[in-house]
């Protein structure tokens, strides 16, 4: 066989080779393309109908007693029904272009996709944390500024504020751990602020403000009493 | 206890043992050892005095005292009783105590009440508070009367008040409901009153008992359900009203959870009825409509004015949820000025209070929240209702209760449309 009849046949041997990979790999391409465009109609479908349920559950609302929807107005977010409608038609679409991608049988990169998909439970439950925590915060602080002033005590807007940071930081510290971010950094993190927190407090309580302690004290189980019957007699 | 009955076995064998009656006269009680034997003794008096020829019977609802409370009844039904001992029954006089489940609420006390009056289809019952140290048996005769004789449904009571005392339901209570209710009720939380057998079985029919209005506050209810329902109703002018002051007294929060948590919240159950209502109407009086005795008030009106400013200030995020931007503006204003100059004036309050109603229904913040900031506010107005009556005779005062009144009926279109969503 010469030279050239040699290169002619590894030369169409190759084109074959490519004709057939490519052969092998567009109908998986278009496996890859069609799941990948089915999957924006359902997550478009699914952010719409978890919109419409979240209106009609007054998501908002119950955002704004949160106190969520004055922390994403300051960050020039979206109101919170849209944002976690948009959270989970991307989480959605990005599970079908992954579930896409798979098709292709690219190596190593169902590892990948399974290890994100073992990530999600953990995602969904870190953000109901977070939520649920701004929500405790919000609820307890306020419960307790409207405890501290009917009872006349002073400083209700610290005592308040403190709860609220501490449920924040609680919350926070629970959020990164399910989703194992810094589990070790958050949680020697939450434990110094709050125990510096608490030795502030002790120390604030015993050195700085004894006098006021004592005041406190003696208002509130010497002379409160009748100072109270004085002053709100017989409201009804 | 019998199934879907708030009644324990043992009461209910007490009661059967008793049969049917005339006359009940319930008194819900938790630790009043110090006051009850006096009511109790005054309640048997008012008994024998006026209905000796009435099957009655008086049933203590105890919330589980601990202080000996429930002997001190049974040993009040069978002493002599002192300056009356020529009053002589012609039928047993009954007296029953239990403890009803679940500690002390008076609603649930109310509950035990009403179902006992059903159960022994009292014609005319009565309840009466073991903390009122001022009861004559006289109130007896005033309170059950109409009912018994007259057939009114339910009968409040008007009471001779100090100045300074019941501010409360005379700067709040007494003229929203009487705008909103379209009737007169001087006394709509009333810690004594009667009520026909009738109204009792309405009542005790209604779906409230497993809800925290069925706990505290049921009284004020019973009287808005009655209004609602259609009842005749009249009120009665008993005697002054003097009370022992016990640890939940002077609590000003509690005491608007009682009364005005539960307006606010029966302005849900019943919308279709005073969103119709205009203007108010006075119900039959017995007796004297009003009377106010001058006494110098022990009340402190600085102590007053310093909590309403320091409240509005340090809660000022939780109003900005509540009120309306325009009616914050003028509080803060108001609490801005020094106290000599410092008035609140009807108008604010009454939107004040038309604002709170109407976020309560919307539930913009947990609704006991609401009521709670709602305290600081009323400490305001108390200050400046003491101060603008400082002075006053009992027909200033009452001229001055009567144009707050007005005030709240006047702006009712306000809160409907603050209900509606127009504003």
């Amino acid at each position: 066989m010469s030279q050239w009849q040699k290169f002619v046949t590894q030369l169409t041997q190759a084109t074959q080779e490519i004709v057939s990979s490519i052969a092998q790999f567009l109908p998986r391409l278009m496996v890859m393309l069609l799941i990948v465009l089915v999957g924006w109609l359902i997550a478009y479908v699914l952010k719409s109908i978890l919109r419409s349920i979240l209106r009609l559950a007054r998501f908002d609302k119950l955002s704004e007693h949160a106190g969520a929807s004055q922390l994403l107005r300051k960050a020039a977010l979206p109101p919170s029904t849209e944002l976690l409608s948009r959270f989970i038609f991307w989480v959605a679409w990005i599970s079908f272009i992954l579930i896409g991608a798979s098709v292709l049988g690219i190596g190593g990169l169902q590892e990948h996709i399974s290890h994100f998909f073992g990530f999600l439970p953990r995602l969904f439950a870190a953000v109901f944390i977070f939520f649920f925590g701004l929500l405790a915060a919000s609820f307890f602080s306020r419960a307790a500024l409207l405890a501290a002033v009917n009872a006349d005590l002073p400083s209700p807007r610290l005592v308040s504020f403190t709860i609220r940071t501490m449920i924040i930081i609680f919350a926070l510290s629970m959020g990164f751990e399910e989703l194992g971010l810094g589990e070790r950094t958050v949680l020697v993190a939450f434990a110094l602020v709050f125990g510096a927190l608490m030795l502030g407090l002790a120390l604030a309580f015993g050195i700085g403000g004894h006098e006021l302690a004592r005041r406190f004290l003696e208002r509130r189980f010497v002379h409160e009493r009748k100072e109270q019957k004085e002053d709100e007699l017989s409201p009804l | 206890m019998a199934e879907g009955s708030i009644l324990t076995d043992d009461f209910l064998r007490e009661l059967m043992n008793v049969g049917e009656v005339d006359i009940l006269i319930g008194v819900p009680t938790f630790n009043d050892a110090k006051t009850v034997g006096q009511v109790v003794q005054a309640i048997r008096a008012g008994l024998l005095k006026y209905f000796p020829r009435h099957r009655s019977v008086i049933i203590n609802a105890d919330g589980g005292s601990k202080d000996g409370t429930q002997d001190l009844v049974r040993a009040a039904s069978i002493s002599d009783l002192p300056h009356v001992s020529n009053l002589h029954a012609l039928r047993t006089l009954h007296c029953i105590s239990t403890q009803y489940p679940g500690g002390p609420a008076s609603g649930t006390a109310l509950q035990t009440i009403l179902a006992a009056g059903e159960l022994l289809r009292a014609n005319a019952s009565a309840v009466v508070s073991p903390d009122s140290t001022s009861i004559e048996p006289e109130w007896m005769e005033r309170l059950l009367r109409p009912v018994a004789r007259d057939n009114f449904d339910l009968v409040t009571p008007v009471y001779g008040r100090q100045k300074s005392e019941g501010l409360l339901v005379r700067s709040l209570v007494y003229p929203m409901s009487r705008a909103l209710y379209a009737k007169r009720v001087r006394e709509p939380y009333p810690t004594e009153f009667a009520f026909s057998g009738r109204l009792g079985s309405h009542f005790l029919g209604q779906d409230i008992w497993s809800q925290e209005v069925g706990h505290i506050g049921a009284e004020i209810y019973l009287v808005i359900s009655a209004i609602a329902g259609g009842f005749r109703l009249a009120q009665s002018f008993v005697g002054t009203k003097s009370r022992v002051m016990d640890h939940s007294s002077g609590d000003l929060v509690f005491a608007m959870r009682q009364t005005v948590g539960v307006l606010f919240w029966s302005l849900e159950q019943y919308f279709p009825v005073w969103s119709a209502q205009t203007e108010s109407q006075p119900i039959t009086t017995i007796g004297a409509e009003h009377e106010i005795s001058l006494e110098p008030a022990r009340i402190n009106p600085k102590r007053l004015h310093e909590m309403f400013v320091r409240g509005v200030a340090e809660i000022e995020p939780v109003l900005k949820s509540i009120l309306s931007a325009q009616t914050l503006g003028e509080l803060q204003r108001a609490a801005s000025v020094p106290e000599g100059s410092f008035q609140y004036s009807d108008e604010l309050w009454v939107r004040t209070a038309y604002e709170f109603a109407a976020s309560y229904h919307k539930a913009v913040i947990s609704r006991d929240h609401i009521i709670q900031a709602m305290a600081p506010l009323y400490r305001g107005k108390a200050y400046t209702f003491l101060e603008q009556n400082r002075d006053a005779t009992p027909a200033e005062m009452e001229s001055n209760v009567e144009a707050l009144c007005q005030t709240f009926e006047r702006s009712k279109p306000y809160l409907l449309e603050l209900w509606n969503g127009k504003k």
